[in-house]
Parts: C-alpha cells; sequence; structure tokens
C-alpha cells in the first residue's frame, strides 16, 4: 500500500480501450474507479488524483463520484468481503439471525474487519436483487442464498478451508 | 391463466448463453428479419401496435418513446439499456441477462435500427457480478460471430454494445440518473425537459430502455403487433416477468399475461403462502409501490391499469408477499431505511424528507413514539410527493401514506404499548 499509485501496466492497456467507448473522457470514470479498486483494494487520495489526471477533470470530482457510489471504498476492506442484503424480502426471510450470526462468528460488527484481515462485512439496506434466494449475502461479489445460521457458518469453514488448500 | 414463454423459454438452460447453441434456437432471426425485411418506421410502428410498456417500471408506451426521438438530426444517437434493477424486491432482469443474453442483444439490435442508433451502452448494476460476467462473454461472442460490430448480421448497419457497470446506487435507476452516471458523474437526476429523446447521453438524443421491455422485441418482430397485444389485456401488451418474493413457497420469476390475477400468482405459481399462514398484504410492484391489503390483493390483477386503479402500481414487477406474521410498522422502517439511505440529496424535500420519516419510524419502533409522531407521518406521506425533480420521493410516500393509513391500528398500538402488535400477538398465542 505505496502512497503513489499508477495502474499496472496490463490495466493501462485496460484503461486505454475503456477511454475509446465513450465520446468523452470524463465518461470513463466508473470504470476506471472499479480498475482501481480491483488493483489496490481501495481508492486511496493518491489514485484519485491520478485518475483525475488521467481523465482531465478536477480531483474533486473524482471524490465526489468515489463517495457517492456505495460499492467504492476509501478504506481497504478484509480480503474476502460480506454484504448482506437487509431489504425487505430478505427482512421477513431472516435476514436479522443471518446478522447476527456473522456478528458473532467474525467476531466484528458490521463496517468492521476481523484481526486476521480475512473477512470485511457490512448490512445493505439496498436490495441486492436476488429476493428468491431469501435471506442472502454476497461473498466476493457472489450471491449465496437460503441462509440459515448453520448455513453461515458452514459457508465460512468452506471459505476458510478453500483457503488452507491452497484454492 | 397458465405460465407463458416467451422471453423466460431458455432460464435455466445452460447451454442457451452460448452463441452457437442459440442460433440453432431462433437466436438473431428477428434481428435478421428486421433488418433485410423492414424499413425502421415499420419496426416501431409494429412495436406501437403491440402495447408494449416499459417494464422497468414507468409503462411507458415504448414504441411512442422512440418515436420521440428526431428523425433528421445530424448527433450521433445513444441507447442507453436499463439493468440497474434495484428496486426492492425486483430480479427478474438478472434471470435474462444471466440466461438469455442473446435475447437482449437481438432487442437491442432491433430497437437500435428503428431508432437510427449505432450505439448502445448497457448499465448493469455493479453488484450484479456472474450477470456482468455472461452479458460480458455474450458481448464479446456477438462481436466475434458478427453478430454486432461494424456489420450487424453481415448487413450495412454498424452497431457498437458497451458495457457499463454502475457503483451501488439506487437512483441510478432513474433514467436521467442512469445518463449521469454514464457520463461519469453522481447520479443526479436531470430536470425534464428536455426529455432524453432530445437531450440525453452526451447531449445527444437517447433512447433508454429496459432489459425486459428490450427482450420483448424478438417475440413481437417473429410473431407481429396482434400477437402480442392479444396475450395482455386493454391497453398492457402481452406477457410479463413478475418476481415473486417474500413469505410465498415459491419464490422466483414466473412469466405471465399481463391481467393475471395476483392471486394466481401467489397461491398457484408461488406456492401460497408460508407454513400456511394467512396472507396480510402486498407489496405489488416494488417497495415503491403502495401496499395492497390483502383483501386489495385478492381482487388485483397484474397490469399497469387495474393497480392504478387501487392507487398503487404495477411498477417493476417486483411482487412482495407479506404474512400475518410481519409488523406492518417494521415493514415501513424497513422501507423507508432504504429511501433514506438512496436519497441523492438533491432536492430538499426528499433528502430532508426520507431522512425524518426515518427518524420517526427508529424512534416508534424503539418505543419512544408519540400519537404525534404518526399525524407528522401522515402529513410527511401528503406532502413529500410531487416536490422533486425525480419519483424517488414520491417512491418513499406511496409506501408511508398506504401502510400508515391502512394499518394504522398497528401505528397505534405500538405507540401505546412500545410494543408490536404482531409480536405481541404471537407471543400470546404461544403462550397460550
Amino acid at each position: 500500500m505505496s502512497a503513489s499509485f499508477e495502474f499496472t501496466p496490463e490495466n493501462k492497456k485496460r484503461f486505454e480501450e475503456i477511454l475509446r467507448r465513450y465520446p468523452t473522457k470524463r465518461a470513463a470514470m466508473l470504470p476506471s474507479l472499479h480498475l482501481t479498486q480491483e488493483q489496490e483494494g481501495y481508492i486511496s487520495p493518491e489514485a484519485e488524483q491520478y485518475i483525475a489526471d488521467l481523465l482531465e477533470v478536477p480531483v474533486v470530482d473524482v471524490r465526489e463520484v468515489v463517495s457517492f457510489y456505495t460499492m467504492f471504498t476509501r478504506n481497504p476492506l478484509g480480503k474476502h468481503h460480506i454484504r448482506v442484503c437487509e431489504s425487505l424480502s430478505c427482512w421477513v426471510r431472516g435476514s436479522d439471525e443471518v446478522k447476527e450470526t456473522l456478528e458473532k462468528e467474525l467476531g466484528v460488527e458490521s463496517g468492521g474487519i476481523t484481526e486476521d484481515g480475512e473477512y470485511s462485512w457490512e448490512v445493505i439496506p439496498d436490495c441486492l436483487g436476488a429476493c428468491e434466494l431469501a435471506p442472502m449475502l454476497q461473498l466476493d461479489g457472489y450471491f449465496e442464498g437460503n441462509l440459515t445460521r448453520e448455513k453461515v457458518v458452514e459457508l465460512l469453514k468452506k471459505q476458510a478451508a478453500s483457503k488452507t488448500s491452497g484454492k | 391463466m397458465p405460465i407463458v414463454k416467451n422471453i423466460s423459454e431458455f432460464f435455466g438452460n445452460e447451454n442457451a448463453r452460448s452463441l452457437k447453441w442459440r442460433l440453432e434456437h431462433g437466436g438473431y432471426e428477428s434481428a435478421r428479419k428486421a433488418l433485410r425485411e423492414m424499413k425502421p418506421d415499420e419496426v416501431t410502428e409494429t412495436v406501437i401496435n403491440s402495447n408494449l410498456r416499459g417494464l422497468g417500471g414507468a409503462g411507458f408506451p415504448t414504441g411512442r418513446k422512440w418515436s420521440f426521438v428526431p428523425k433528421g438530426t445530424d448527433k450521433p444517437k445513444y441507447l442507453a439499456v436499463n439493468c440497474d434493477e434495484a428496486e426492492p424486491g425486483t430480479f427478474k432482469d438478472k434471470y435474462i441477462v444471466e440466461w438469455d443474453p442473446h435475447r437482449l442483444l437481438e432487442g437491442i439490435i432491433i430497437c437500435s435500427y428503428a431508432v437510427g442508433i449505432h450505439t448502445a451502452y448497457i448499465y448493469i448494476r455493479g453488484e450484479y457480478v456472474r450477470p456482468f460476467e455472461r452479458l460480458e462473454q455474450a458481448v464479446k461472442e456477438a462481436y466475434a460471430g458478427g453478430i454486432i460490430g461494424e456489420k450487424v448480421l453481415g448487413e450495412d448497419y454498424k452497431l457498437d454494445v458497451f458495457i457499463h457497470r454502475g457503483a451501488g446506487a439506487y437512483i441510478c435507476g432513474e433514467e436521467t440518473g442512469l445518463l449521469e452516471s454514464l457520463e461519469g458523474k453522481k447520479g443526479w437526476p436531470r430536470l425534464k425537459p428536455p426529455f432524453p429523446a432530445l437531450v440525453g447521453a452526451f447531449g445527444c438524443p437517447t433512447v433508454i430502455n429496459n432489459v425486459e421491455t428490450l427482450s420483448h422485441l424478438p417475440g413481437i418482430i417473429k410473431n407481429g403487433a396482434q400477437w402480442f397485444s392479444d396475450l395482455g389485456c386493454e391497453r398492457n401488451g402481452g406477457s410479463r416477468l413478475f418476481a415473486l418474493s417474500g413469505c410465498v413457497n415459491k419464490p422466483g420469476v414466473y412469466e405471465l399475461p399481463m391481467g393475471t390475477p395476483m392471486k394466481e400468482l401467489i397461491y398457484e405459481h408461488g406456492g401460497g403462502i408460508l407454513e400456511g399462514r394467512k396472507l396480510k398484504a402486498v407489496v405489488p410492484g416494488g417497495t415503491s409501490s403502495a401496499v395492497l391489503t390483502a383483501e386489495e390483493a385478492e381482487m388485483a390483477t397484474l397490469d399497469f391499469d387495474c393497480l392504478a386503479k387501487l392507487k398503487s402500481m404495477a411498477g417493476s414487477g417486483a411482487v412482495i408477499v407479506l404474512d400475518e406474521d410481519v409488523c406492518m410498522v417494521k415493514a415501513l422502517h424497513n422501507i423507508e431505511h432504504f429511501f433514506s439511505h438512496e436519497s441523492c440529496g438533491q432536492c430538499t424535500p426528499c433528502r430532508e424528507g426520507t431522512a425524518w420519516v426515518f427518524r420517526i419510524l427508529t424512534r416508534i419502533v424503539e418505543g419512544g413514539g408519540t400519537m404525534a409522531d404518526i399525524a407528522t407521518l401522515k402529513n410527511l406521506g401528503q406532502n413529500m410527493g410531487g416536490t422533486s425533480i425525480c419519483a424517488l420521493c414520491e417512491g418513499a410516500a406511496m409506501p408511508l401514506r398506504s401502510f400508515v393509513s391502512k394499518f394504522e391500528d398497528e401505528f397505534e398500538y405500538y405507540v401505546k404499548h412500545k410494543r408490536s402488535l404482531v409480536e405481541d400477538r404471537k407471543r400470546n398465542a404461544v403462550a397460550v
């Protein structure tokens, strides 16, 4: 996590490809920020400046976008990030139990990171678009549904096991 | 009415994502027919006559929307495909993109050809990771297979399709918020007029259509306008995907003709209420829509006009079922948490109103509410709607008004006893 930021050579190429999709440079803002977060895990002030220079906009315009969208984070997250849906359909099917289980199993509250840096998690008041699986969560972006206390525990165990087996 | 398979035909079929398989199963035949045998205006005319309406939530007639785009302009025109589905309870577009992305791409070709568009952006919500991956793969295959690109299906028509990922903002599903986000800004909706058909993406004429709306186009071109309009009911053409969730045995996506009775969706297709409990209420079109009581839901049909008559809306087709064990005070608290979180902050009545409503409901749920709070909620419900640039504020006001007026006894009980009526009843039942 150095203070300076620049795209890797591979991502520079991807950035050039992104620019070609739009009639303005600024329109590459969201894809560039996704790319930044994919590379670094979060968006640092230095990265904001870097993107501002690339897109030829004031850095405040980048900050405005980063702070507006909930998926962009200005702080590092855990190696694995969990988002729990708390929207109406998940709530009536027991999202409270999912929350309680995660809090207990991970030992940190929503918004926190575990001590070993493996997991961060948060409760999302927005619908994640998988109500047929309610209650559900997203683990590193992928949906896990029809959750119960046991299933959440099992999911975390499976995740830990896949790590030790080097997967 | 039985389930139909106009656009859900290949849901669950692992093969349907492959271009090769899809071409062997009717894929892109309608786009080819449009490009080779029809004039652009004929395509628009067909869509107008089909009574296809915008299935993202607003229900605006699709063909008419296209017809607002000026003809002899020398500016480029754009298509923005709205796959930002984030209305709580909505998950239907995800099925199209995950299982049958080529149907969407075919719809994009047909729409683009009708309007004279050569660049389309698919705006997909950032949370949709696997749908994005599948869509990206389909677009890649379509380019490689000569379906899109310099010569669409080998014809003298150029069309580029790009995918643009959102980053977690409900407001970007509002069509002008989407355009701002596409242009690299925060998703603040624009004042209208000018409408996007004249001044849209990058200052140019733009059509914004929902994924499901576009996915109906291949069927309409193949079978004709009459076929589609005959499927539905008056002024509500065709079939529609209903995303059923909440307290039902079989939540999921069901494609049904417009005008299907709601109780059929819930009891026949959805397998009825969980554990045989009683139906209490239905949120018929995403949480922006007014809640229906069980009696209203029993009478309702699933189309834009019937639900509008019941002072609610068909919205995004997200039907959320609530049973007798759901506390309506807490349910509204849940809904308004969402709106206060997702208000973009541009208009004062929405920014302050949604936050105020949420604070009051939090106070009630925590046992500190007063009768005056209920009056304030009613007052806010009357005054928040129609005061802001976009419909989010009204979307927060509709559930507010309807929950409080239709289930007032629960709100009063909660304030008086500092406890939920429903939970007390449940406790007493257990004690007995």
